[in-house]
This record gives structure tokens, sequence and C-alpha cells, in this order.
């Protein structure tokens, strides 16, 4: 049964008609141009908008959970987040144990060692640099131990080395028997690290399943407009604008 | 929480000493010990009366105030993401003010006596914050801030137009003289308004405390978190209300505290907005009865207002706090 399935989910015009289904241990990649519904579609499913349709989690409607219920089994981490007040990144992470009510010492300090943060926990976060910050974020999100984490675009404004090791975290803790939604802008990305892929354009879906089948020159051009060369053979796999 | 925070003990010592001071402060020279003891066992001596009836009151009152007005500025910034909000925005302070105003003109509530005052001040202020949560419609923090600034301006407006047609000078000075702010001479009626505002206020600012905490990182994030972020901000917003309207009623307007006291505590609580309510009420109540006990201290033939002192002391700190901002946050 799968962990986190949609049914003809919409949100107004951005989100239309989406039907998906995430199972324990997949990454799920949410791949389309600016405005065509990623962020929006991860935003309904920890009630941030209201939708139409159906959420179901291994059968049971997300309408008939509680908000903490509901928090404690989806983790989201926002394309942008900002911290108010220079807090400690100890703090932040645990800020993530709100859902359960706890500051269970022993998730934060394993949600920490995943994100790779628990070298500087003791700093603020306003003196941390974007990328150790990014990961900072995502600790929060996996102190709180969801079963489904979604990551609205994790890697954007990272390098290189920031964005692997931020792709690292999610992939593991994917294979952890747990769900991971992402959106991205970066199609490498997508195709080296997810196991399935939705192609969005204008809130529709126009292609759901794994890379190879997602990741077409043709299919890439009629959604982007811009001639694109896809070459999934190489480890690791490219896929470019011409 | 991760970080611990230590410094309520050391509050809560200062809070016994300037409470002990303020008791002792005075024109009359008479014993703490005697007159609380005379006053306890209704013993009719000098020092009871002077303890009892005049210091005591106003100690407490200063004491209440102070925390109405620190806690509720704490939960106001925490709320609003804001260092720079005050208790004042949420309109609250100028309806009570209004309504206070408004029993000098008309003598209003006249068989209430001197509790006259507290009683409109009150008034107006759950008139203001009505106001307010019908304009600020879902509830949301950053539309709070508007409507609260609205509901300020036409209080203040109404206020202005109350001052500008007082019945005789003696009615306006004595508006005016009450809208400065002070705790002196208000008896220990006043503390029965209070008290119950400063419990029933506070508590529900408490009970929204992992809100304030979750809102450190957004409205989104709090909502992914399970946070009824509407229905809570709407909360705070009214405890708050509670707070600020019952201590403008009761004394009148005391500038400054409320913006103050969360950003001087700030650092010793990790920067934790749901850390900063507690630490913040208590430092208010030493800071409201420090500034107290130096209005009795100061050499003029006049008392200067309490209100007077606190804005005249906390303008500088608040230039220099938002100098402080300016350079953290480029």
């Amino acid at each position: 049964m799968a962990l986190i399935s949609t049914h003809s989910l919409g949100v107004d015009s951005r989100v239309i008609d989406l039907s998906i289904e995430l199972h324990r241990g997949e990454m799920l990649g949410l791949i389309g141009p600016n405005g065509a519904g990623k962020s929006t579609f991860l935003h309904s499913l920890v009630g941030l908008e209201e939708y139409t349709g159906g959420v179901d989690s291994e059968g049971e409607s997300l309408n008939l959970y509680s908000r903490n219920k509901r928090a404690r089994l989806i983790g989201l981490q926002p394309q942008t987040i900002s911290s108010a007040w220079p807090i400690s990144v100890k703090d932040v992470v645990t800020l993530g144990r709100l859902p359960w009510g706890d500051s269970d010492e022993l998730a934060v300090n394993e949600a920490m060692r995943l994100a790779g943060v628990e070298g500087f926990s003791d700093r603020k976060v306003d003196q941390l640099s974007g990328g150790e910050r990014a990961r900072v974020w995502l600790a929060r999100v996996l102190a709180g131990k969801p079963q489904v984490l979604l990551a609205d675009e994790p890697v954007a404004n990272l390098d290189i080395h920031f964005q692997l090791s931020v792709m690292d975290v999610l992939r593991h803790y994917a294979t952890q028997q747990h769900g991971v939604i992402v959106a991205l802008h970066d199609l490498s990305l997508a195709a080296r690290y997810c196991d399935k892929l939705c192609l969005l354009k204008e809130g529709e879906c126009v292609a759901l399943g794994s890379p190879s089948d997602v990741l077409t020159e043709s299919l890439l051009e009629s959604v982007y407009g811009v001639a694109v060369e896809v070459d999934l053979n190489r480890m690791p796999p490219v896929v470019l604008p011409k | 929480m991760a970080t611990k925070i230590k410094i309520i003990p050391w509050l809560i010592v200062l809070l016994v000493l300037v409470t002990w001071l303020s008791l002792g402060q005075g024109s009359t020279p008479v014993s703490v010990w005697v007159g609380l003891l005379d006053w306890l066992n209704s013993v009719p001596s000098n020092a009871a009366l002077i303890i009892g009836e005049i210091r005591l009151p106003r100690t407490l009152l200063a004491l209440a105030v102070g925390a109405a007005l620190g806690m509720s500025g704490a939960a106001l910034q925490g709320l609003l993401r804001n260092p720079l909000a005050e208790p004042g925005l949420v309109g609250a302070s100028q309806g009570a003010a209004l309504g206070a105003a408004t029993v000098f003109y008309f003598g209003l509530f006249a068989s209430a006596g001197a509790l006259a005052v507290t009683i409109a001040g009150l008034l107006g202020a759950i008139v203001a914050l009505l106001l307010m949560l019908g304009l600020s419609g879902s509830g949301r923090p950053s539309l709070v801030i508007l409507a609260g600034l609205a509901i300020s301006t036409i209080a203040g407006a109404a206020l202005a137009v109350v001052l500008n047609f007082a019945p005789n000078p003696y009615a306006m000075q004595e508006l005016v003289f009450w809208l400065l702010g002070s705790v002196s001479n208000r008896g220990l009626d006043s503390l029965f308004v209070l008290v119950p505002a400063l419990v029933i206020g506070g508590v529900i600012i408490w009970t929204q405390r992992s809100l304030l905490a979750a809102l450190s990182l957004g409205e989104q994030v709090a909502t992914s978190m399970g946070m009824a972020v509407n229905q809570g901000s709407r909360l705070v917003v009214l405890g708050t209300a509670i707070l600020v309207g019952a201590s403008v009623s009761v004394a009148g307007n005391i500038g400054f505290v409320g913006l103050l006291v969360p950003h001087l505590l700030r650092p010793f609580t990790a920067y934790r907005p749901d850390q900063l309510l507690i630490p913040s009420a208590l430092a208010g109540a030493v800071l409201v009865c420090t500034a107290d006990i130096f209005v009795r201290l100061l050499p003029f033939g006049q008392e200067l207002k309490l209100g007077v002192l606190t804005s005249l002391l906390g303008a500088p700190l608040f230039i220099w706090l938002v100098l402080r901002e300016s350079k953290r946050w480029p």
C-alpha cells in the first residue's frame, strides 16, 4: 500500500487533477518550469493550501488526521526559510520536535548527525553560510522523523558540494523506509537521485514514471521550450540545455 | 528544548530586592518589617498605615503593571517576528486611554468611585480589541499589526477630540496627568482589576508558547508543524490586549517597557521567544518598580510621572537598539 497517494488533487487552477503514489523507500522528484505547481502541490500535502480531491496515507484519508498527526506524518522544508531570531543550530533542530510536543535529545542528535550539522550545533543560525544553513533547515525536518519528507527546492542557491550533500541526506532518508518528495530545477540531480519523476506544466502532470520515461529530449523540449541534451547512461547522468 | 535558561532565579532575587526597597522608599522613614507586621495584624499604627495603605499598593501595582507590559511585549514581538513591535500596536492601550478619558469628560460610572477610570479603561481596551480582531480578519500576524495600527490611530484621534473639547482646564489637566502614567494614589482596589487580568492574559499567552517558538521560522514552517497559526495568533493578541488594556486603565501610559524589556533579555534566553515570556514579566516588574523608586527619589517639587521617566530613559535605549538592529540584519 502506498505510503502516500493523491487522487485527482486540485488547488484552484494551480494544480489540476494530480494523482501520484509514493511508496516507502522511494524518492519522487517534482520537476517542471517555474509556476508549474510544484510548491503548491507540496503545500497542499501539509495543509498550507486548501485542495479538492483526496490524499491518503496507507489507505487512510488525511482528512481524518488531526493537525499534529498530519505534521508527524509529513514534514516540509519550504523553499525559503529564515529565522527571525539568532537562535542556535541545536535550538532550531529541536523546533522540529514540536509536532511531538517533546524535545527528544536522541532524535535531535540523530537529525544533526544525518544532516552533518553536529559540528556547529552551538553556533547561531545567522552566523552560518548558506550551505550550512540549508542543512540546518533540513535537520529541523529530520528531527520530527516524518514518514514523508517534502523538500521544496532544497538545493537552490547552493554550490555543487552542498547540493550533493543535501541530496545525499534526502536519498539516505528515503532508503530508511521513509518517502521523500523533492521539487527540483536541476534535472541532472533529479535523474541521479530520484526513483520516480513527475513532470508538471501549468499545474498538470505531463509525465509520471522512472527518470528514463520522463526525461526524454522531446518531452522536455515541449515542456520547457528549449532543446535539451539527455544522457542517462553516463554516471552521473546528464540533462542539460543544448 | 535544548538550551537551558538560568536567568529566572536571578530575576526573582532582583524582584524581592526592589520590592523591599520600594516599600522602604518614601518621605517618612518607616521600618518595613514593623509596618508590614502591624498592617497584617491590623494594628492601627502610623507604620501600618504608610506601608499597608500607601506603599504596598503602589509597589504591587508597579510590579503588576511592569509584569503585564513586559510579558505582552515579549509575546507580541514573538508573534510578529519583529523585535521593534510593542504592546501599543494592538490598539488596546489607546482604546483604554480613550475609555478613561471619556470618564473624565462625562463623569460616567460615578458610583464606582476611584475605580471608574479603571473600569472605563478596561471597557475601552475591550472595544478596541474587538474592533481590531474584526478588522484583522483571518488573524494572520501580518494583518494584526495593520489592524492594530488602524484602531490605535482612530482611538488616538478620538482621544484628541476629547482633549480638544475638555469641559474645563482642570478636567483636561487631570486627564493629561493620568495619561502620563503613574502608580501612585491608586489604592488596593485597582489590583482587583489588574491581578485577574494579569493571570488571565498571562495564561492565554503561555498556552501559545509553542506557536511563538514555531513562528521563529515563519508561518509556513509553523503551519507545517501542526500549529493553528491563525487561531493561536488571535489568542496571543487577546492575551496581550487584556494585559495592556488592564495596565493602561490602572496606571495610564507607561511607555517603552514592553518594547525594551524583551530586547534586553533576549540574549539571556537564547533568543527563544517561548522562553522569553516569564523572564520578561519578571524583568518588566523589576524595571517599573525600580523606575517608580527613582520617581520618588527625584528632588522635584512635583513628582515626575512614572510614564514620563520610562519614556525619557527608554527613548535613547530604543535609538541604540534600532542602530544595533540595522547593523545585525543588513
